[in-house]
Parts: C-alpha cells; structure tokens; sequence
C-alpha cells in the first residue's frame, strides 16, 4: 500500500478507427489522491479511463505507469497494480455474487494454483466494505440495479490494488448508497493510500469528494485542479453550454453548482441576468 | 500487495456456498462422464451380435476372442472412439466460441466454419482424391480461412456482433451448396459417402480415420483448457477481462486457432455433424449451472450426444440413419427457439 505509483497521460491521442475522440490531452494523476473527471456526455471520459488502463492503446503520445509505458508492461503485472470499474461491465447468465467477486483475485492467481486464504480474505473484505456480504448466494442477474452496482465495487475492491479507476462508480445508486460509495472509496483512499480517478456526473459529489477535479470538454482537458479553482461557473457553462451559479456548499464548504433551467428559477443569476434565456 | 489480516472464523458463508457450489458443478459433470462412459460401453456392446461387457473388456485388453474381436475390434471400437472424441471436439470447441462471442448462436457450425472444412474435404476426397492425412490438413486450412474472412467481413472497431452471426450464417450456406455440388456431381458415390458430408455420420470408421483426430484431440484440448479461466474472464467484456489481467487478443487469437483446428479435425473424420457444436454448450450449462467453466461439460455433452443419436440412428428405427440426422433433428427446433429468443433480447450463453 504505497502512493508512489505514478500515472501520467503524456499528450495522447485516442479514437476508434479513424475518429479522433481524445488529442493531444495531458494529465498526472495525483498519487495517492482522489482524482474526479466530469465532462458531458461524449466527451471522451470513459476513453480516457480506457486508456489510462491500457485498454486502449493511444495513437499518439503515452500513458506512463511508474515511469514505463503502461502498454509495454505485462497485462497482469498492470492488474495487480491498477483496476478498472468500467461503465457497463458484462456478467455472464447465473453467475453468482460470490464466484463474481472471487473473479477479481485473477490477476493474483498463477495458471494452475488453488484459492488462497488471502484470495478469501479479500472477498470477504470487498463484500463487507460494499455491504453485499448477504448477496453472495444470488445469481448476478437477479439483483436491482443498486445492488449489481455494488457487487461490482466489490469486485474491483477484491484486486486489491494501488490504483483504481471507476468509470461512473455511483450509476444506478439511491443517494444514500452513492455516498456510502464515495465515502467507502475515501476510506479506502484515506486508510490505504490507493489512488482514485473516478468519472462522477454529479458535480457536487465530485466536488464534494474529489482532492483534484479535471473538466473535459470535446476530448480535451479544460481545467484540472483544486475542486475550488475548477468549479465555477464558467467552466460549467463551458463544459455542459448550462448556467449556474456556484455557492459554497454548506455541509462541507466545497463549490455547489445550482443550476439555471429556462424554468423555476426565482432569482435570475447576476451573472447571466442580462443574457435572454436559452439552452445552449 | 500486503495480504496481512486478521483470520476469521472458518466457515464463512461465502467460503461454504462457493463449496457447494463447486461439489454441485463437479458432481454434474461426473454425472455426464457416467453417462458418456456408459453409451461408449454399450456401442461396443450393441449391434447385430450382442457382445456382453466381459467379451468386450476382453477384446479392448487385446485378447483374441473369436467373432467378437472382428466385430467390436475392428469394426465397433473405432466407430465409438471416433463418436466420443470428435463429440467432444465439438462440443468443447462450440462452447469456446458460443463464450468468447457471448452468444449461444455464434457456434462454429453455425457460422460457417464446420461448413469451411467439410467443403474442404469433400473437394479432397471426392475431387482431388488425396489421403486422409492430407484431407485433414485441407481441412483445417479451410476453416481457419472461413474463421478469417468471416471474422474480417464481420470486424468493425472490435464490435463482433450480431452481423457476425449472420455473416457467418450466409457463408456456411455457400460452402453447404459447394459441398452439395460436389457430392452430386460425383454421381459414382454412394449416399453413405454423402450423407457423411452432408450431416455428418460415424460410418465408415477406421482406424487410418480416427487417429488423426486423436493425436489432435490430445494436443489441442488441454491447449483450450488452459485458457479456459481467462476465456471466462472475457464474458464481462474486453475491457473488464483486461484489467482484470487477460493478455485479450492473444487468448482470442489462440483459443480461435486450437477451436477451429479442432472443429476442422473431428469435421474430417466424422463430417459436419449437425448441431453438436451448437447444443453442447448449453445443455452444458443446463447440467452443470452458471459460474465455472464449462469446457469440460461441453465436451463431455458433445461426446454423449455423438454417442446417443448414433445409437439411435442405428438402433432405434426400421432404416439406419447416420449420426447427423438424429442430432440434426434434435438441433433444429432449439435453433429456432434461440432465433426467436435473440430477436427479441441479447441473449448469452
Ligand atoms: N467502442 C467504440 N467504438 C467507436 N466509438 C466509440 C466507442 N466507444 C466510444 N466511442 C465514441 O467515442 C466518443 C467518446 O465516448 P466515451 O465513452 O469516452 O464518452 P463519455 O465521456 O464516457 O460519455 P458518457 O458520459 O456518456 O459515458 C463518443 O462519441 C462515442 O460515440
Ligand atoms: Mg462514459
């Protein structure tokens, strides 16, 4: 459990086939932080993940994990250093919770060696820490939305390692269930040293929970920085065409974004009084 | 990583259900390895002599038993060898593809690739009139060259989908209608060469047949099985199996080769035998339940249903019917059903 991994995005370029999602983008990981991107949709977050997770090899430029591209390491040597949560991972039909979590020991487990008692341990920890530990007898594709959520979370906590990217963590949760999950991936930030980078749509959260923020807008990188720098009304404007107006948050003194529809809104911002109403 | 924590407990909830579940898989499996051993038996045993099991053994350990070391050495004991191992072919090689492409229908004698080998074949056999060994290796090149241009006419960004299933679909009509072609145009062969070609069927089996497709057997099914944890890490998709530590174009790549070598093989020996390929898999994992590999399930299911319909085929009606027939009936419907099914939601395995 160290923060001395280091994960750098040196000006890659990323697309599929012939488009261009991502260029030219730039970005160091804060180790042992917790690290939120937010952007609209299709802006090339989840690509981003993909790449940073050597899922997706950069046209251009590199991605550097501890000082060596990460394409050049050996796939399970990555896996035991850094796990993903994807956007929509798949599960095959009837699998169960536990056997599912169980799968997230993989890249600690040699070809032909038996279950460990620290391949045990883990599950039982990542079952505990996602509170699933009465699932595990249930077939995946039984559960709520919620629940196959957390199963998930769990299976990313059971790789055990240093670095974990989790492409929207907080999807399908009630907000009761989206703050334990962000509170348990704090925990485990706060306790362990493990590096986040999450991609949150909700950018109270992500302000509310992330150490270092990163805007994107049209696969480039518009700001990154202290919640505080980052979140404010312009970038928001810039980043989704949305006015709001920014307030310190009064539970934890971050920056809240209230935004400003074409309806209920009572007192027009100053910013923008002047400005005729219009979505975009 | 440091893996230093307190112990617990032993018998956790988790620890038992994940036992039980693990007994329950084996128990199932060696359920149908009971059973594959059993009509194994009985096909030596059956036929228009009646041979009890002690003859059998004896003429299996090599002994000279009058009559019966004719019947069920030379004529019985390749028919079933040649029933189970390329049953299990199949089906391991079915279940291979039907997980790597999440999809029940995306089995290779459904898209094409059986399809690719037995047009092979026949057009060595019957056109250039070439040996059996080099009947196999025509084969096998063919379905590795039906697997490449299906897999580049279905290639978009990585995305094998539906289109795969239907390009695969279309080309194993085409190479269908090369075989038909050809069989008809060799007007001197007799239908039991056809049928062979056209549904599959155990007859005609010697040794000199069934060899080849052993020694690929032994090689090429523990190459699968040692993918086979990272092949069922690839149903949560490319990019969970990555991060969870899967090298995920080199399994594809090798897992396709080993599976349609051995698809091309059994398909050289026994012909394109309907559906086993197809139904192994999921009868498979009707028998054995969710959340292990199902690789050896399936072989064993490909392996009992060879065995079963040519029992059938050639005891249970007025007319001898070849293997194919019998699986091609049992097959067909479950297409249907899965036709239906799919239309409607993705479905997987
Ligand atoms: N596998 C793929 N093949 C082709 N194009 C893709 C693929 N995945 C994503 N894209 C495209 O790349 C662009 C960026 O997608 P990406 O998934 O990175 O967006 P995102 O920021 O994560 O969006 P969201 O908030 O909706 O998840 C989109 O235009 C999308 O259509
Ligand atoms: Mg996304």
């Amino acid at each position: 459990m160290t923060d001395s991994h280091t994960l750098v995005a040196e000006r890659v370029s990323l697309g599929y086939g012939d488009r261009t999602v991502v260029e030219g983008l730039d970005l160091t990981v804060p180790p042992g932080r917790i690290t939120a991107i937010v952007g609209a949709n299709a802006c090339g977050k989840s690509t981003l993940l993909r790449a940073l997770s050597r899922l997706l090899a950069p046209s251009q430029g590199q991605v550097v994990l501890d000082g060596k591209a990460v394409h050049t390491q050996p796939t399970k040597a990555v896996a035991r250093t850094m796990g993903l949560l994807p956007q929509s991972p798949l599960a095959p039909e009837g699998i169960a919770v536990a056997d599912l979590v169980a799968r997230g020991r993989s890249p600690h487990q040699r070809m032909l060696s038996r279950w460990a008692v620290a391949d045990e341990q883990a599950v039982e920890e990542a079952l505990g820490l996602t509170g699933t530990s009465d699932l595990v007898d249930r077939a995946v594709d039984e559960l709520s939305g919620g629940q196959r959520q957390r199963v998930w979370i769990a299976m990313a906590l059971a790789q055990q390692t240093d670095i974990l990217l989790l492409d929207e963590p907080t999807t399908y949760l009630d907000i009761c269930h989206q703050i334990e999950v962000l509170d348990l991936l704090t925990d485990l930030n706060r306790t362990r040293g493990t590096t986040i980078v999450m991609v949150l749509h909700d950018l109270n959260l992500a302000a509310r929970y992330a150490d270092h923020l990163v805007a994107m807008c049209g696969g480039r990188l518009l700001a990154g920085g202290r919640p505080e720098d980052v979140l404010t009304a312009a970038t928001v404007e810039q980043v989704f065409g949305l006015r709001s107006q920014v307030v310190a948050d009064p539970v934890s003194g971050k920056p809240m974004v209230l935004p400003i529809g074409r309806h209920h809104t009572s007192t027009p911002s100053p910013a923008h009084a002047h400005a005729a109403p219009h979505a975009r | 990583m440091s893996t230093a924590y307190a112990t617990r407990p032993s018998p956790s909830p988790l620890r038992a259900g994940r036992r039980r579940r693990v007994a329950s898989r084996r128990r199932a499996a060696a359920l149908l390895g009971v059973l594959v051993l059993t009509l194994f038996a009985l096909s030596l045993m059956v036929g228009q002599t009646f041979y009890g099991p002690g003859e059998v053994w004896r003429v299996v350990l090599g002994q000279d038993v009058p009559g019966a070391s004719f019947t069920v050495g030379t004529l019985r004991l390749p028919r079933a060898v040649l029933g189970l191992v390329a049953g299990a072919s199949l089906g391991i090689a079915g279940v291979t593809f039907q997980t790597m492409l999440r999809n029940p229908l995306a089995s290779p004698d459904i898209i094409g690739i059986s399809a690719g080998a037995s047009a092979a074949a026949v057009v060595g056999i019957v056109v250039l009139r070439v040996d059996e060994a080099l009947v196999s290796g025509m084969a096998i090149v063919a379905a590795l060259v039906t697997a490449l241009v299906i897999y580049l006419l279905a290639y978009r960004d990585g995305v094998l989908g539906t289109r795969l299933i239907l390009i695969g679909i279309g080309i194993a009509a085409m190479l269908d209608s090369v075989v038909a072609y050809v069989i008809v145009r060799a007007a001197a062969w007799d239908l039991q060469v056809a049928m062979r070609w056209l549904t599959g069927s155990l007859n005609g089996a010697t040794w000199g047949i069934v060899l080849p497709l052993v020694v690929a057997a032994a090689v090429l099914m523990p190459a699968l099985l040692a993918q086979s944890r990272q092949l069922d890490l690839l149903q949560h998709g490319d990019d969970t199996a990555s991060a969870l530590g899967v090298r995920v174009e080199r399994t594809r790549l090798t897992v396709i080769v080993a599976a349609v070598a051995l698809i091309a093989f059994a398909t050289a020996a026994a012909g394109p035998i309907a559906f086993v390929a197809f139904l192994a898999g999921p009868i498979a994992a009707r028998v054995v339940g969710a959340g292990g590999s199902l690789m050896i399930p399936a072989a064993l299911t490909g392996a009992l249903l060879v065995l079963a319909a040519d029992l059938a085929g050639q005891h249970l009606f007025g007319t001898r019917y070849p293997v194919g027939v019998i699986t091609g009936v049992l097959g067909a419907p479950y297409l249907v059903y899965l036709l239906i099914r799919t239309n409607r939601a993705g479905g997987s395995l």
